[in-house]
């Protein structure tokens, strides 16, 4: 956090002009928030003094609706809108979960495709979360590449499944239905192209010097603080710590494939700052596009629905299944009685984590920059509130 | 260290306030504790050399109707390994020792809880409502709860 001294104020005769503390309320409806989040904002002149968070108003109670199911699949619907960006990543997390509730073993085949659509969608993610982290600081032409490029990702998911943002294409046990045939060529030709896009947004916007400048030194989050607060994904690698749920804590076959864990640097100021929050996310695509051609290179064949259970009825006890999303970690907690019903399901929403760092990250800088942070948090209201 | 070792510690410094331990042939192993005593095991299972849990990936409210409970999934970023640790308050009286002092993420997540169950953390410095309104009666996460017919005039299930 940069220390901004406040200087006092005085007329040409001399006199100090007092200042006072004001409240701004930035929200529900703003379009830097990126969604209906209101932050109440104490602000001395332009200096942020606290950022008060107020949730809640995309509240569906996914929760309570969990309890009142008559299965375990139909919780699949609900997580997808919990994180409409990411719906793929919230089925993995979601099944990952309930397999181990029900100690159920997937083919291979599962695995694999399933790891090729949690990265599609992890691309898909970080290209709005980049995209439009760029036009809250003044650059709105990387989002029109992204915007382009994602739409190719989408195509590649209503191919498979039909839907476009809500897939309910991850099931326990397996997938709803195979990849169609063109699915391989279309994903190759995507990786191929993509690659040339990504490699002129980061030159145009990541080492941009005004997009430097905005970012940089802002909203520094430093290693001991993320790990207290329990931020993870590209928060917590952004401040320098090594970890991914992929290949430190395995819930699939990541450990198949190589590839590399991006932790920020600090290249262009202090390590956790705004600037390798977001450079984090754009290196962790490349990366995503590795998993994924090393991943088509050898999808195993195989039947996708054969682990897929008639009738789901666990034995009492609980499970806490987590994956790596875009957001961070990602994590059920699902309670089980000896029921068809889930007796609870809690949902570790990585953005509602992320977003409870906000306060000790802002305090001090200016009212510009705190839209900087809320951008590079990457918040997605629907999984905050759930 | 596996499930059984951090028990034996955790056994070894707080005794009798172990009340329950399953640690095999479970998806994960927890460690049942007195309500009372949570707090002082969080700050020992963080500072602790052997264990340094300091990640709390989640904390879940849970209503075993009649009881509530609380379930604590603790992640060690040193040794990578886990641990759960649960505790059980009755409804009537849903007092628990806050760990937000020991982990700053227990503050939203414990507003959360009281939020959807009514519990009530002793020494939490806000504890409010998250994301219900702050007029919301009731806490709905409770398998007793009955939704309200009228919510500021208007009716609740349309």
């Amino acid at each position: 956090m940069i220390e901004t001294p406040i200087q006092a104020i005085k007329t040409s005769t001399g006199r100090i002009l007092r200042t006072e503390e004001m409240v701004v309320n930035m929200g529900p409806q703003h379009p830097s928030t990126h969604g209906v989040l209101r932050l109440e904002v104490v602000l001395d002149g332009e200096i942020v003094v606290d950022v008060i968070p107020h949730l809640g108003y995309l509240h569906r109670c996914f929760e309570k609706h969990c309890e009142h199911m008559t299965s375990y699949q139909q919780v699949i619907p609900y997580v997808d809108r919990m994180d409409y960006v990411a719906a793929m990543t919230n089925e993995h997390a979601f099944v990952v979960a309930a397999e181990k509730l029900l100690k159920i073993e997937v083919p291979e085949r599962v695995h694999y495709i399933r790891i090729i659509m949690a990265e599609l969608q992890r691309i898909a993610s970080h290209l709005i979360a980049i995209g439009t982290f760029g036009i809250d600081m003044g650059a709105f032409t990387p989002f029109l590449y992204y915007f382009r490029d994602r739409e190719k990702i989408l195509e590649l998911f209503e191919m498979t499944c039909g839907a476009r943002l809500l897939y309910n294409y991850i099931w326990i046990g397996g997938l709803s239905h195979d990849i169609p045939p063109q699915f391989v060529e279309k994903t190759k030709e995507f990786c191929t192209d993509f690659k040339k896009t990504l490699k002129e947004v980061n030159d145009l916007l990541n080492y941009n010097e005004i997009f430097i400048k905005r970012t940089a030194n802002v909203g520094i989050l430093p290693k001991d603080l993320a790990i207290n607060y329990a931020c993870s994904g590209p928060m917590l690698r952004g401040s320098g710590v090594d970890f991914d749920l992929r290949r430190d804590d395995p819930y699939t076959l990541y450990n198949k494939f190589e590839w590399d864990v991006i932790v920020g640097k600090g290249e262009m100021g202090t390590v956790g700052d705004v600037w390798d929050r977001n450079i984090v996310r754009q290196r962790e695509m490349w990366e995503s596009l590795r998993i994924i051609e090393q991943a088509i290179a050898t999808l195993p064949e195989g039947d996708v629905q054969k682990a897929v259970p008639k009738r789901i009825r666990p034995v009492p006890g609980d499970a806490y299944g987590r994956v790596e999303g875009p957001r961070g970690e990602l994590g059920f907690y699902i309670v089980a009685e000896d029921s068809v019903t889930p007796y609870r399901i809690k949902a570790r929403a990585p953005a509602f984590v992320n977003l409870s760092v906000i306060n000790a990250i802002s305090k001090g800088a200016m009212l510009a920059d705190l839209v900087a942070i809320i951008g590079s948090i990457d918040i997605v209201l629907g999984e905050v509130d759930r | 260290m596996t499930a059984q070792e951090i028990h034996d510690i955790l056994k070894s410094q707080f005794g009798d306030a172990i009340l329950e331990a399953k640690l095999e042939n479970v998806p994960d192993p927890f460690i049942k504790i007195q309500t009372e005593k949570i707090k002082e095991a969080a700050e020992f299972t963080k500072s602790d050399e052997r264990l340094q849990f300091d990640y709390l990936m989640c904390l879940s409210g849970v209503d075993y109707k009649g009881k509530l409970g609380i379930t604590y999934h603790l992640y060690s970023m040193t040794h990578r390994h886990k641990i759960v640790l649960k505790i059980e308050v009755p409804t009537e009286t849903p007092n628990v020792p806050s760990v937000e002092s020991v982990w700053k993420t227990a503050n939203w997540h414990e507003r959360e809880a009281f939020d959807l169950f009514g519990f009530n953390f002793i020494d939490h410095p806000d504890q409010r409502r998250i994301l219900l309104p702050d007029d919301w009666e009731g806490h709905p996460l409770r398998k007793d709860y009955q939704t309200p017919e009228f919510y500021n005039g208007m009716k609740v299930p349309y």
